[in-house]
């Protein structure tokens, strides 16, 4: 049952993949804020590139960073296009396969910025891991309509697929231990500097 | 939340703002071309019907449907219970059926606590009204749709702290009118109960309401008024000399109406008696959230069914 105990984070994303609240002290930062900001500016164009313009583009963030991460290569995207783009927010909570692993949790904003049918909708997320948060997505844009094509943009790739899914846009792969956790820090979520780090022991045999 | 939805009472405020929610996002599902989600899918949900309902029954089958769960209507009409099978041996065969959530309407107060409590089935219960006790997810559409209307930006998050609720009419017999006043005051709005004296129950004075004989008084002040059904088949008594005198006093017009403020919304738990505690242009004017309540409905009990048979249940928790 719901434990009211969990905070609202905790039981939003429990995911390995996920970041934890550990003491900054611990994390080991390996993007600062203006790289973070260069790598998304280099998705953006990515993101125009691939797709000849935004005429057909629909970005959707999965909660809770792809969200402000959504938003921000939106703005970008708008200021290369001369014109106001919007993302929208796709909630893949009651998607998800772990739904039985643990109590039920609260559901995030859905938000759609436009109809996906026929459109390019470009998924974007803070990490990828196993690809289960993107399984559930993309099962989740299928009762929403029918996108003619759906990619896929990422912050971070830490590696450790469990599915066959890959990343169309990488803001930075980043090769990890399974006993590591990456940390995301947005303004927008965490309302401290944009940051991201690896938390835990040293990659030392691990895929490093 | 606790494993068993019996009562209104039971929620915290924090649970029921959860519940609340929760239903804002699943309300959104109905607008969808897919009006699916496939989060119950494998889990059972029976619909355990001892007296009669359209709304409630055909309400929680819609939500348990459109989280993919598998459906089992029973009725006591045409079942063995009208051979005279008792409750613990319908439960029984429920359990055997494997059911993860049994909701229950009884003519009995109690019935869904006796349920819940007595071990005969493992599933969450959820009380769909007990007798003259309790109808807590009636409670909880009624709260969702006056906070959509009355808080700011839709409410979501909120709370309906200094909000004036008045309920009016057969509060005696209603399972609604005490689920409402106990969730409600949770949610920290002001209830005030106006009913004859011969339809406020013995006790009243201990519930976290106030109390009035008077609907004209109570009309400025309300955010919300809720209209209760006039419940003639559990009436054994003559609580009221004539429906007509009744209808004068008590009954929710055009003329009581337009003293009501600008953005005073008009409740109903239905089924309606037109003409005796609500009046028909009352029911279908701009005011009247009346059909509103019947798809927040569907939402608010999709998300109780999610929030209590969604995750681990106790079972795969332990193993």
């Amino acid at each position: 049952m719901v434990t009211p105990d969990d905070g609202p984070d905790a039981a939003a994303r429990p995911d390995p993949e996920r970041s934890d609240p550990v003491p900054p002290a611990l994390a080991r930062t390996v993007l600062d804020s203006g790289e973070i900001s260069r790598a998304l500016t280099r998705i953006t164009h990515e993101i125009l590139e691939r797709n000849h313009g935004s005429a057909e583009v629909v970005l959707l963030g999965i909660p809770k960073r792809g969200v402000p991460l959504a938003r921000r290569i939106a703005r970008r995207m708008g200021e290369v296009e001369g014109r106001a783009i919007s993302a929208g927010a796709l909630d893949v909570t009651m998607y998800r396969d772990d739904l039985r692993l643990k109590p039920a949790r609260a559901l995030e904003h859905t938000e759609m910025p436009d109809d996906v049918d026929d459109k390019i909708v470009v998924l974007v997320d803070d990490v990828l891991m196993s690809g289960r948060t993107i399984r559930a997505a993309l099962d989740a844009l299928g009762d929403l309509g029918r996108p003619r094509a759906v990619q896929l943009a990422v912050l971070i790739d830490r590696g450790h697929r469990e599915l066959p899914i890959r990343a169309d846009f990488v803001g930075k792969n980043l090769p990890t231990a399974l006993t590591e956790k990456v940390r995301v820090r947005l303004a927008e979520v965490d309302e401290v500097e944009d940051s991201v780090g690896i938390v835990g022991s040293a990659p030392n045999g691990g895929a490093a | 939340m606790k494993k068993h939805l019996l009562s209104a009472g039971d929620l915290t405020r924090e649970d029921a703002i959860r519940v609340l929610d929760t239903a804002a996002e699943l309300l959104g599902v109905a607008q969808r071309p897919i009006k699916k989600l496939p989060t119950l899918r494998g889990r059972t949900v029976v619909n355990l019907f001892f007296e009669d309902s359209t709304r409630t029954r055909i309400s929680f089958e819609a939500a348990a449907k459109r989280l993919s769960a598998d459906v089992i209507n029973f009725s006591a009409k045409g079942s063995s219970v009208s051979k005279g099978e008792s409750l613990k041996d319908t439960a029984l065969t429920l359990q055997a059926m494997g059911a993860d959530a049994v909701v229950i309407r009884h003519h009995f107060s109690g019935a869904p606590h006796r349920l819940a409590a007595a071990g005969w089935t493992n599933g969450a219960v959820v009380n769909a009204g007990d007798g003259t006790h309790e109808h807590p997810t009636q409670a909880l559409l009624d709260a969702f749709t006056m906070r959509s209307h009355l808080m700011p930006g839709g409410g979501v998050g909120a709370d309906l702290e200094g909000k004036n609720v008045t309920i009016v009419g057969d509060v005696l017999h209603s399972r609604v009118a005490r689920s409402n006043a106990l969730l409600l005051h949770t949610l920290g709005a002001n209830v005030t109960l106006v009913a004859p004296p011969t339809l406020l129950p013995v006790g009243v004075d201990t519930w976290p309401v106030e109390t009035s004989y008077d609907l004209d008084e109570s009309l400025e002040k309300a955010d919300a008024i809720m209209m209760l059904r006039v419940q003639r088949e559990r009436m054994n008594a003559s609580y009221f000399p004539t429906e007509r005198e009744y209808s004068r006093r008590y009954g929710l017009d055009t003329t009581r109406m337009n003293r009501l403020p600008d953005h005073a919304i008009v409740l109903h738990p239905g089924p309606m008696n037109r003409g005796m505690e609500i009046t028909a242009d009352v029911a279908d004017s701009g005011r009247s959230v009346i059909v509103e309540q019947v798809t927040n409905g569907v939402a608010v009990r999709m998300a109780v069914l999610y929030l209590l048979v969604g995750g681990a249940t106790n079972e795969e928790e332990g193993s």
